[in-house]
């Protein structure tokens, strides 16, 4: 049986894991702490496809039917 | 405030008091189920003892020494003669006496298990206090299944709980052998206390605020006399709070159980007074109790206990600390008034005597105050009390002179004046399910009874006039005035988030009006023009008129401008446009092609897509937005009056004879449905001969089906058209229709050509009878008439069939709105609640209550949909069409619609010349 790739989805957005310093420059920026960010289960297809470990923060570049493209970001837990 | 500390509450915690706390706390034990003696006194240990606190302004409280008012109430207690179970708790105890050994009082698991699960409650504990319940829940179940103690071997048969109050347990053995013994609650209380504190956390109890032991009651709190205060009432009789008669019943129970118990009565007899006051307590605490008849008043209402206190919409949380009885506020019936402005309210001069506002002496309107006082409560504009710089309050209904308080008032007082003409209170109608639910208006003081209000505000309080009635509320200092006034007003509300257009415009009448006014035909004489445009509240000089000779004649589209603001420009379809056929843009056969340059209307006719409420990107949505929120309440002001002033003085009104239409138009309608039903027989007729064709995926029954509805609504459609075409377009009723104001075109074919298809469940009739819907047709009839289709136009009459068909659509649409506003009103609570304190900060991101991040951007593209158009942020075209210079903007204008500029250029050269 072949793999389904999760990401290739039309309806998962881009997820890019976020190095140390950028994520650290990110929750600097949008003034939080990691806490404050919604969360994203370390168990999530997306989350292992991107290899994040729990602490990470992803990105996520989404299509916006209002914005065109928007951004959000994940804490994993 | 003298007696007790300040302190800040940091949190609070819920425990059960222990019999220590409840005598710690205790001034004086009672046991006296008498109250007063023959005296009227209150009896030393009765319910009414002067050391529980007074709460009669002439004594002192014989604990603190206060006075009633300062002196908050103490508790005292009641030694019970034998233990009861605390109804709030008998679950838990049951719970808890399921999963420990009656003899060591160990949790009933071996020593290991135990041991990890302290360790795991540890950690959830204080941490995830859900997962901490759902631990204790696991313990408990499986600690309950043994019967053997791991720790001492003795033997426990299972126990049962019965509702509300007692326990069982078997006494081993199976079928004949066992028996069901009850255990009684010394029995319980000596249970609890042997176990561990630690282990009475496994199981779910924190040992110190709530040791298990304390849920089984050895002494009760008297509350004091403050809680349950006597009534006194008209007749002079003293009527006793339901909770000084509940503890009445427990202390006659308690007394009796003692009087049992010292003279050494029988087990059996005792064992039945226990229960009573058992039973007694048990309603004390919650008079709805499962499994206890509700305690009655002699009246045979139920007693409202502790419980029923908190319970419910009138309890204490939901009655008294989430909603509150408020001063300063009014209720009444609304009914419509045109005349007043958008932003007011009509207030009756009855209200306005009530309602008062604090009003600071200064030197500017000392005389003014002074007046004010001098014409006292019962004269209207005066003033109701007034506040002495010490802070003592005059009550002027009880003045001997008003005359000489007037004279003591100067600089410092407050004058509590009478509500008039230009105060600024918030009105509101309930269910307040959104912001415009509350909005801030100005204050017109008018005769009669009812709050007036104008009918173009109905739609965000979603009012009308068959009955409804509103509530005001009178801000009470100047900064919630302030408030009022720049947030809340009426006009700061015109345009609504929710569709990016505004909520408020013009409605029904003003429609109609609007239109008859603003078409070509309307022609007018130098004194209709003036007593328009007075009405309007225009003062300024009557425009040229647009025809000169012979005599000077002007357009209604020319008084209409008169109050659109300069700088405004629009062009857009009017609602009786869409549909004529061979209209072109610019070129509309009946003028509904709406063109406004520069606050000038130039061509077309004003309806509801230009000036209705709800109608985003109208002409009413841009003077509103380009012009500002003023501007806009200015237009719908004085706009609307002489709309409706013109409808006033050409009369406007519907007969039946608007909907008459040509015999012979009738004759081939009649036509057209003989020939469709027959055609519907026929097919029928095949089909039960088995000769249809199903297409693909279809059964012959659906096919049918779908065949005749297909042909009956193409009937209708046809027979519709045939109808409005032949209507009278003049008429007012199909002037309602085509402006949008009232009706659709649809309701007037129903009423002069055909009804129509009745449905219900989404489809044709087929429910009542088997196989049929009434008994006059056959089994299996599946014809048009037996399944609901009217034929009949409202004109000339249903049969009975019919009228039944049509009451059993009407009934199915009354019946989805009630359950659908229910179910939609349940789910829009639950949605506020859950978003309430979601909020946009200055970052443009979306936060909740503890600034953590719920979006980047809001919407994610960051724009206010209420200074959107129906969501679109920016309208390129419109910008591009107010910054060019007008020779570019005729360009490309002309460009876009890829037409001759020259065409363009005439027409308003021709226009201009008329104004
Ligand atoms: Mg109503
Ligand atoms: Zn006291
Ligand atoms: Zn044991
Ligand atoms: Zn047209």
């Amino acid at each position: 049986m072949t793999r389904l790739d999760v990401s290739k989805h039309v309806l998962v957005s881009t997820h890019v894991l976020l190095q140390k310093e950028e994520a650290e420059r990110v929750l600097k920026e949008l003034g939080v702490t990691l806490d404050d960010l919604p969360k994203i289960s370390a168990r999530d297809p997306m989350a292992k496809y991107v290899k994040a470990k729990k602490g990470d923060v992803i990105k996520l570049i989404r299509k916006s039917p209002t914005a065109g493209q928007s951004l959000a970001y994940r804490v994993v837990v | 405030m003298s007696v007790a500390d300040r302190k800040v509450v940091r949190g609070i915690g819920f425990g059960l008091l222990s019999p220590e706390k409840i005598l710690r706390q205790s001034v004086v034990e009672i046991n006296s189920p008498e109250t007063y003696d023959q005296d009227g006194l209150p009896v030393p240990g009765g319910l009414m003892d002067r050391r529980l606190g007074t709460v009669e302004p002439s004594q002192r409280c014989e604990t603190c020494g206060a006075r009633a008012g300062k002196c908050p109430g103490h508790f005292g207690h009641i030694k019970l003669e034998r233990p009861v179970v605390h109804p709030g708790l008998a679950k838990k105890v049951y719970e808890t006496l399921s999963s420990v050994c009656k003899e060591c009082g160990r949790i009933k698991l071996p020593e290991q298990e135990i041991e990890e699960y302290t360790r795991q409650m540890r950690e959830l504990e204080g941490r995830n206090p859900n997962l901490a319940k759902a631990l204790s829940k696991a313990i408990v179940k499986k600690a309950s299944q043994v019967t053997k103690c791991p720790h001492c071997g003795t033997i426990n048969n299972p126990i049962e709980f019965e509702r509300p109050t007692t326990y069982f347990e078997s006494s081993g053995g199976k079928g004949e052998g066992s028996a069901l013994l009850r255990i009684p609650p010394t029995e319980i209380r000596i249970r609890l206390e042997k176990i561990k504190d630690e282990e009475a956390r496994l199981l779910g109890w924190d040992p110190e605020t709530a040791r298990p032991e304390w849920a089984i009651l050895t002494y009760l709190p008297v509350p004091p006399i403050s809680m349950r205060p006597a009534i006194t009432l008209e007749t002079g009789l003293r009527s006793e709070d339901d909770l000084t008669h509940k503890l009445v019943d427990i202390l006659r129970a308690n007394e009796k159980l003692h009087e049992h118990i010292s003279s050494g009565a029988p087990q059996s007899v005792i064992d039945d007074v226990w229960e009573l006051l058992q039973y007694h307590v048990t309603t004390y605490f919650d008079n709805e109790t499962q499994g206890a008849p509700s305690s009655r008043h002699r009246s045979g209402r139920p007693l409202r206990t502790l419980a029923q206190r908190l319970k419910g919409k009138e309890g204490r949380f939901r009655g008294n600390l989430l909603g509150k009885r408020v001063d300063f506020s009014a209720r009444s019936v609304i009914s419509p008034d045109p005349w007043i402005g958008i932003n007011e309210v009509g207030v009756p001069q009855e209200i306005a005597k009530v309602l008062t506002v604090p009003e600071p002496v200064t030197n500017l309107n000392l005389q003014e105050m002074k007046e004010l006082v001098r014409r006292g409560p019962k004269n209207y504009p005066g003033a109701n009390y007034i506040v002495r710089p010490n802070g003592m309050m005059v009550d002027l209904r009880y003045a001997k002179d008003t005359n000489e308080i007037a004279e003591e008032i100067g600089v410092g007082f407050v004058v509590e004046r009478h509500l008039r003409d230009g105060d600024v209170v918030l009105f509101n109608r309930q269910p307040s399910l959104h912001r415009p639910s509350i909005m801030g208006h100005v204050v017109r003081v008018l005769p009669y009874r009812t709050f007036r209000l104008n009918p173009a505000v109905c739609p965000p309080y979603n009012a009308d006039f068959d009955g409804d009635e509103m509530n005001l509320h009178v801000p009470q200092g100047k900064e919630a005035e302030a408030e009022a006034k720049e947030m809340l007003l009426v006009q700061n509300h015109l345009l609504s988030p929710r569709f990016g257009g505004p909520v408020m415009g013009a409605l029904q009448d003003f429609i109609s009006g609007g239109f008859m006014l603003t078409r070509k035909s309307v022609l007018l004489e130098r004194e209709e023009a003036m007593d328009l445009l007075y009405a309007g509240g225009y003062t300024g000089p009557l425009p040229p008129p647009a025809i000169t000779s012979p005599k000077e004649l002007w357009t209604g589209k020319q008084l209409i401008s008169l109050f659109i603001p300069g700088g405004i420009n629009f062009q857009g379809r009017a609602n009786s446009c869409t549909g004529c056929g061979g209209c072109t843009l610019d070129e509309c056969p009946s003028d509904g092609f709406v063109v406004v340059k520069d606050g000038e209307l130039l061509m077309g006719v004003l309806d509801k897509k230009t000036i209705g409420a709800s109608v985003p990107n109208s002409l009413l949505h841009f003077i509103i937005k380009e012009a500002g929120a003023d501007a806009g309440r200015d237009f719908m002001d004085k706009a609307f009056k002489v709309m409706l002033r013109f409808s006033e003085e050409n009369g406007f009104t519907v007969g039946l004879r608007d909907l008459e239409i040509p015999p012979s138009v009738r004759e081939e309608i009649k036509k057209r449905i003989g020939s469709a039903l027959a055609e519907i027989d026929q097919a029928i007729a095949a089909y039960k001969r088995g000769e249809i064709m199903a297409e693909p995926g279809k059964t012959p029954e659906e096919e049918i089906e779908d065949t005749i509805m297909s042909k009956l609504t193409k009937l209708r459609d046809d027979v519709g058209e045939l109808a409005a075409e032949n209507m009278d377009h003049e008429s007012h009723s199909y002037v309602m229709a085509l402006t949008g104001a009232r009706g659709s075109v649809l309701n007037l074919t129903q009423i002069s050509a055909i009804v129509g298809q009745q449905s219900s469940r989404g489809g044709r009739i087929v429910r009542g009878y088997s196989d049929r819907t009434l008994p006059v047709f056959d089994h299996g009839d599946i014809s048009a008439k037996g399944r609901g289709f009217v034929e009949s136009s409202f004109y000339e009459g249903l049969d009975p069939i019919e009228f039944f068909f049509h009451a059993v659509t009407g009934r199915e649409g009354l019946v989805d709105t009630a359950v659908r506003t229910s179910q939609s009103g349940y789910m829009q609570r639950r949605l506020i609640h859950a978003l309430e304190d979601l909020h946009v900060e200055y970052d443009g991101s979306v936060r909740g209550a503890n600034g953590e991040l719920i979006e980047l951007r809001y919407g994610e593209d960051g724009v206010d949909p209420a200074k959107s158009n129906h969501g679109v942020a920016l309208d390129i075209d419109r910008i591009i069409d107010m910054v060019m210079k007008e020779e570019d903007r005729d360009a490309i204008t002309c460009f876009k619609r890829t037409r001759c500029s020259d065409r363009w250029a005439g027409k308003r050269g021709v226009v201009s010349d008329q104004a």
